[in-house]
């Protein structure tokens, strides 16, 4: 099993799994209300134009979120 | 059941169609008020079904139910002080995990739950199955499928709903759900400290408290410290959990919590809620149009479209409902005019009451028409794209990416107008970044404010006409951005509120859904708007009426008419009827002019023009006398309004501003005014206070006190900007 990157780095289209969750307070609440925990299964689907924000697919939907908001999930690549 | 009539709270996801099933159930007997205290709206609506009168509560869309924003606190309020009968959930079934998130958290405060799976439609053709008796059984809630979009469901959802109600009668009963070792025996530890101390008489769960005090939300905190010295406990032993987890798993109580909250979900899914047909790709359609629409160079040439698109459908489209508004006002004030005797209760019925009337409803086009357009590309899902993928720019200026749309409607493209501007920023979810978007949207150049930029342009640099509108438009964005940004670092400082929003699927709006939404809009606005507006108007109409001027002075210009009307009389007499055009036409002309010059001295000397002529001495340092002081009072009423008081104030009679030539002339020689001074002025006008209609809309989308807020600041602001011009401006 490879290491755990941070999830700005995830290139897209390729599945990972989510290894941690580092935020605390409202951002950290935000994330896991959207279904960012440990142990999901999520890819990259897109970047907006200007590279940022992120589109990712999980859970059947689809949630995009600013790099800086990347920057504080952890993910283990599934390929 | 109390009696015959059932309260149910309709809860769910932003996009789970919760509204639509909402305007499924009540149709159009709905009211639109505001949850206690806070700017959140709250819908309501009633119907009966079977003999039971139903009341139904759209309680906001939330993820989740913390005490994070106004929205999420407000439906959690609604729920712990109203004690429904029951909570309606409206889940997006295709989202199913995600979506029960927050249904685990209805449960775990006890509140009896209805769960209705929506979009089951969505979920057939992506070839999954849910389980829904399953689901029901673990859950031990009932479940009705629905697809809300065509009123699919909607009846056994009513009578599962009532039958629910008819038989479940016991107490709340909250969810138990294992948080682990560790956080389950800190649980039990504070239930029992918040069993014995009674903390709010019981009226809450307690293991939900120590729940909520684990997870730190402040809400609760607060209420438990006032309710007791038996706080210091709990948060002690918060404090050692927390101490604990950090140590051993590096990780929070609120993450943990949440961690199972999902485990448990997963367990349901497991046990074989959820089956998904592997082979078939889900979300193709919405992927595929998403790898175009959002393409690094197509999606920004294809927004930038979209946005002209909307701006031109919206006035181009409202000017004639809006022109048909203006000839029915204007026949309407003939009418008053014609049947009032002349005087004061006829100036007060035409001025006050009819032009501030006129000037509320002349808005009701654009605002249906853009509210219109703006539904409907909510709820296909492209406001959200336009939000990411404009989201890196708007940033930088402590905005969100969906602030685009409030800005181009309030005339990011000149010709806008900030009254539907500001109600644009309706689709923000971001607090902060939506209030920023409110403060700002103003300074772009509205429809109202160009014929005064003409004018000013027209006299003073006729040669740059061409290019100065295109400089005052980025002037406009540079200002809004600028400010924004300033404003983010101060008064509304702090961190960005999380980004994070779903990408709902591409669903092709209801008509029905749109219509209704735009109608309570629109409604909204005549009702709430229109009564504040009209006392507004009357008080402005009043400021530049009285005091009237001193009798004797009155009767200066009577005397003088009395004396031009006897000369024509007389000529008359003399000539008999063949009294050549000439001689009376400058006569009539002589006429015209004292009344002109009636309406300037009376217009000096009303409690506008005194304000004015005060301020001069002020106002000089940015290069504006008297007569520029009042136009721009007058602004306050209407931007347009600026380009006919300077008529008044240079005795020219009411100048239509379509048709300035001869003000352009009187401006031109005014020794008063020079090219720095009109520098100063159109650097002012972008900046200063939005008029009064505006403020009232923002008043209604934020509160008075930002409302007062901008128009304190903006023209303290646009003061300051004015002086720096004219001072640079009058030395170079």
């Amino acid at each position: 099993m490879s290491e755990p990157i941070c999830l700005r780095q995830l290139p897209v289209n390729t599945p990972a799994v989510i290894h941690s969750v580092n935020a605390a307070g409202e951002l950290g609440r935000r994330i896991r209300d959207m279904g960012i925990v440990p142990g999901t299964t999520l890819q990259v689907v897109g970047r907006a134009p200007l590279y940022d924000p992120v589109a990712l697919r999980l859970r059947d939907f689809t949630l995009t979120l600013r790099n800086s908001e990347a920057d504080h999930i952890f993910v283990i690549r599934q390929d | 059941m109390t009696g015959n009539t059932l309260t149910i709270a309709l809860a769910g996801n932003p996009n789970s169609g919760k509204t639509t099933m909402f305007n499924a159930l009540t149709g159009s007997r709905q009211h639109v008020g505001n949850y206690p205290g806070v700017t959140v709206q709250k819908k309501e609506g009633r119907l009966t079904h079977g003999g039971v009168t139903v009341h139904v509560v759209d309680l906001p869309g939330t993820y989740s139910l913390t005490a994070y924003s106004a929205e999420e606190l407000a439906a959690r309020n609604f729920l712990v002080d109203e004690r429904p009968e029951m909570v309606v959930n409206i889940l997006d079934a295709g989202a199913l995990e995600r979506s029960l998130y927050l249904t685990v958290q209805f449960l775990e405060l006890g509140v009896p739950v209805v769960l209705a799976l929506n979009m089951m439609d969505e979920v057939r053709k992506r070839g999954m199955q849910i389980d829904t008796g399953l689901l029901s059984r673990l859950l031990g809630t009932p479940v009705v499928e629905t697809v809300a979009r065509v009123g699919e469901g909607k009846e056994r959802l009513l009578d599962t709903a009532i039958d629910f109600a008819a038989t479940n009668r016991r107490p709340w009963e909250p969810l138990v759900l294992s948080y682990g070792p560790d956080v389950d025996a800190a649980l039990a530890e504070m239930t029992g400290i918040i069993e014995a101390a009674r903390f709010l008489d019981g009226r809450l769960p307690p293991r939900w408290v120590a729940l909520k005090l684990l997870e730190g939300d402040h809400e609760v905190e607060g209420i438990c410290r006032r309710a007791g010295p038996a706080y210091d406990r709990l948060a002690a032993i918060v404090a050692r959990l927390a101490d604990h987890l950090k140590v051993t798993m590096n990780s929070y109580p609120e993450a943990l919590i949440s961690d199972y909250r999902y485990g448990f979900i997963a367990s349901l899914m497991k046990q074989g809620v959820l089956k998904k047909d592997a082979s078939r790709e889900r979300i193709v359609y919405s992927d595929k149009v998403d790898r175009v629409v959002t393409e690094r160079f197509l999606g920004p040439l294809l927004m930038l479209g979209v946005l002209y698109g909307m701006f031109e459908i919206v006035f181009f489209l409202g000017e004639y409902p809006m022109g048909w508004f203006e000839d029915f006002f204007a026949w309407l004030a003939g009418l008053a005019a014609a049947v009032i005797p002349p005087g004061q209760i006829q100036s007060l019925v035409v001025s006050g009451i009819i032009g501030g009337v006129g000037g509320v409803l002349g808005f009701v086009p654009l605002i249906v028409i853009m509210f219109f357009l703006l539904s409907y590309l909510e709820d296909l899902g492209y406001m959200a794209r336009m939000a990411y993928m404009l989201d890196r720019v708007f940033r930088i200026f402590g905005l969100h990416g969906g602030s685009v749309m409030p800005f181009i409607i309030s005339g990011g493209i000149p010709g806008g107008c900030a009254v539907p501007g500001v109600m644009a920023a309706r689709t923000l979810r971001s607090p902060k970044e939506r209030l920023a978007t409110i403060l700002t949207a103003p300074f772009m150049a509205c429809g109202a404010k160009i014929p005064v930029f003409v004018l000013l342009v027209g006299t003073f640099f006729p040669q740059r006409a061409g290019t100065a509108m295109f400089w005052i438009t980025l002037g406009s964005w540079a200002a809004a951005l600028v400010v924004a940004r300033f404003l983010r670092s101060t008064v509304i400082r702090g961190e960005a509120t999380p980004f994070l929003m779903e990408l709902p699927p591409y669903r092709v709006p209801t008509l029905r859904g749109v219509l209704l939404h735009t109608w309570e809009r629109a409604w909204q606005y005549v009702k709430k708007a229109g009564t504040t507006i009209l006392a507004i108007s009357v008080l402005l109409w009043a400021a530049m009426t009285y005091p009237q001027l001193p009798e004797d002075r009155a009767a200066n210009y009577e005397a003088s008419r009395q004396d031009i009307a006897a000369r024509m009389a007389a000529a008359e007499a003399a000539n008999g009827p063949g009294l050549d055009d000439a001689s009376l036409a400058e006569l009539e002309a002589l006429l015209a002019g004292i009344d002109n010059q009636e309406a300037e001295a009376a217009l000096r000397n009303s409690l506008a023009g005194r304000l004015g002529t005060a301020l001069e001495g002020v106002s000089r340092l940015a290069g504006f006398d008297w007569r520029v002081n009042i136009a721009l009072l007058g602004g306050i009423a209407a931007k347009e309004v600026i380009v006919s008081t300077l008529g008044t104030s240079y005795a020219l009679g009411e100048v239509d501003p379509g048709e300035a030539a001869s003000l352009s002339e009187k401006l031109a020689a005014d020794p008063a005014m020079s090219r720095a001074s009109a520098l100063a002025l159109i650097v002012f006008i972008i900046l200063y206070a939005p008029c009064f209609v505006t403020v009232v809309a923002m008043a209604r989308e934020a509160s008075w006190g930002w409302a007062a807020f901008a128009m304190v600041f903006n023209t303290g602001l646009g003061f300051a900007a004015a002086v720096a011009v004219y001072q640079i401006a009058s030395r170079v």
